[in-house]
């Protein structure tokens, strides 16, 4: 008894210091996680030579608008903008009925050749066509610089499918689809009454997935689309951000020093209005985050 | 009776009664098996052109085979010892300190006991993987500028003036690794977290009455309980190892970090998309496919045997 408790002290004392050390370090990742989103909020609405001087720090010397108001200013990004949304919304849907379609049937376990079915659609997770090849196949269906190519072509997922399927497998009961089927219900009926009504998660977190992949997507607008009227936000983020190309044209002298400061400050707003959008649409789909993803993405 | 009728005629009645009651979920699959069919499997086709001297005006069955020139040419040229290793390098530095993190983020949430804290940790941890890689890299470069960033201008706070990393070809890897832990670290943990949410709280008081200290009940209940789930995250991880973020990459490349910086994928952009060389291009492609078939296949073997986990 009285070896035991020494000992049982120091273990909770331990305890103690591993639990403060747990906080602390969770602390660190919280600030270290916020304040660069926090420093491009101030920096947009700071004049840049305070931030480039590193007089800005928590909060603006003076708020000042003028980034924003010249982006806004410029037609190319309204039209991306907008470009991009009907992408993420139209792309959305049909990546869902697509995606979803599938994991259900694929939850079946009476559907004849499951087996050659699944690895029809495993195959393609391990080995692809690559660059080339996909580039001219797109280029056959004629779908080069076209809405379509934006949407059609990269809907499909295996990896959604079988998150979609394992959902279903564990989620939807046995009996419910022997009772419908008694009660004469067929599957396509059974799968839009009683199924999809019952997978609200899985379709949240798959929609999810799916529009921030589009909303934040660029490589293929690069490849597949010429025309400006299509291009997407992110490729006129590259030219603003990445190739320091600015929107405002050259010019030279005292009008080319204001149009730099201009473009330094386009460049935090851009980013601003960019990402917004997509980091608000996730807290109202958090709740179903739990039950979606933790459905075991992995475990087949 | 039927039960008894168990000949072939009866497994063949069956087959066409299950086939008949399987064609509402065949019509389900449709959409996808033809997206599938043309845009994963008609460019499986296309990687003939890998072997042959690819033109478009003679098409992929009209060009005439030329064997293995092409991936001899990419062989024997200087960048192929160049985008190997700058491709192994980053991401087996990737993995090494990606693969780890995660899991200890994980344990470390699972500590946490006050749910609002937990929930608020959570959140901000997942917020940088829904930015886009264009404005990440937009990051990278406006906090990484050696006049006006403001990592720059802290250290210069202290008398430091920083490099220029962007220019380096040595700091390359770190800039990209690093980054990406920032941006995807909270994210990657969701699977552990969920696979500490499942195990059976029995375990802990069982563990909490034998006198167990958090560490320990870490150290033999928590880590090896989601060994399994990290198993199976490592063998898909080893099965991309030459599938560097190859956007971020692209985006983050210049002339003066070129050499540290060109990956395999890169290379394949650029000799198929700007100097079109379509055969060449997809012959390096599959090249890079065929080893990271490979390795998914060894890694998966090893981790069957010594843990008994695999994902195939």
């Amino acid at each position: 008894m009285s070896r035991q408790k020494p000992v049982k002290m120091k273990k909770s004392r331990q305890d103690r210091i591993v639990d403060f050390a747990i906080h602390a370090i969770a602390v660190i990742m919280i600030l270290a996680v916020i304040y660069p989103l926090w420093f491009i909020i101030i920096a947009s609405f700071s004049n840049p030579a305070d931030v480039a001087n590193g007089n800005v720090w928590v909060w603006p010397k003076k708020w000042i608008l003028d980034g924003y108001r010249e982006l806004f200013k410029q037609t190319a990004i309204w039209r991306s903008y907008g470009n991009t949304i009907i992408y993420t919304i139209t792309g959305t849907l049909v990546a869902l009925l697509v995606n979803i379609t599938a994991g259900y049937a694929m939850s079946r376990k009476d559907m004849v050749g499951r087996k050659w079915i699944n690895l029809f659609y495993i195959i393609p997770m391990f080995i692809s066509g690559g660059l080339i090849p996909i580039y001219l196949v797109v280029k056959d269906f004629n779908l080069l610089d076209s809405f379509w190519v934006m949407i059609v072509p990269f809907s499909v997922s295996t990896y959604n499918i079988i998150v979609a399927r394992t959902f279903f497998n564990s989620s939807l009961p046995e009996g419910l689809w022997e009772s419908a089927q008694i009660d004469g219900c067929g599957t396509i009926r059974y799968f839009f009454r009683f199924a999809i009504p019952l997978s609200k998660a899985i379709i949240a977190v798959i929609g999810l997935w799916t529009a921030v992949g589009i909303w934040n997507s660029w490589f293929n607008a690069l490849i597949y689309l010429q025309s400006a009227n299509l291009q997407p936000l992110q490729l006129l983020l590259r030219r603003i951000l990445i190739s320091n190309q600015s929107l405002l044209g050259a010019a030279t002298g005292e009008m080319a020093s204001e149009l730099r400061r201009l473009s330094d400050m386009m460049k935090y707003a851009s980013i601003v209005i960019s990402t917004i959008p997509i980091m608000c649409l996730y807290p109202f789909l958090q709740k179903y985050f739990n039950q979606g993803v933790m459905i075991g993405a992995i475990k087949e | 009776m039927k039960k008894l009728s168990k000949g072939t005629k009866g497994a063949k009645v069956s087959l066409g009664r299950g086939l008949k009651k399987s064609i509402p979920l065949y019509i389900l699959l449709f959409p996808s098996a033809v997206l599938l069919f043309c845009f994963a499997y008609l460019p499986m086709y296309g990687l003939l052109i890998a072997f042959k001297d690819y033109s478009p005006a003679l098409g992929i069955m009209g060009s005439p085979w030329v064997g293995f020139k092409h991936f001899l040419k990419f062989f024997n040229s200087y960048q192929f010892t160049l985008t190997l290793k700058n491709t192994l390098s980053i991401s087996l530095y990737g993995i090494i300190v990606g693969f780890p993190l995660p899991i200890a983020l994980a344990l470390l949430c699972n500590q946490i006991r006050n749910q609002k804290f937990k929930k608020v940790f959570q959140v901000t941890t997942y917020l940088p993987h829904f930015i886009s890689t264009m404005v990440m890299c937009g990051l990278i470069l406006i906090f990484l500028s050696p006049s006006s960033g403001i990592i720059a201008n802290f250290f210069r706070l202290f008398g430091v003036e920083l490099p220029n990393f962007m220019a380096s070809v040595t700091a390359f890897k770190h800039v990209y690794v690093w980054s990406d832990i920032w941006q995807h670290l909270g994210w990657d943990s969701i699977i552990y977290l969920a696979a500490l949410s499942a195990i059976d709280p029995t375990y802990y008081e069982a563990a909490t009455i034998d006198g167990a200290s958090t560490m320990q009940k870490i150290r033999y209940i928590d880590i090896p309980l989601i060994l399994s789930t990290a198993m199976i995250l490592l063998i898909l991880r080893a099965g991309g190892i030459l599938s560097v973020g190859f956007e971020k990459v692209l985006l983050l490349q210049n002339t003066q970090n070129s050499m540290g910086s060109e990956i395999i994928s890169t290379y394949v952009y650029k000799v198929g998309m700007q100097s079109f060389q379509y055969s060449l291009s997809t012959a390096i492609g599959l090249f890079n496919t065929v080893v990271n078939l490979a390795v998914l296949l060894v890694v998966n073997w090893f981790s069957k045997k010594t843990t008994d986990t695999g994902l195939i």
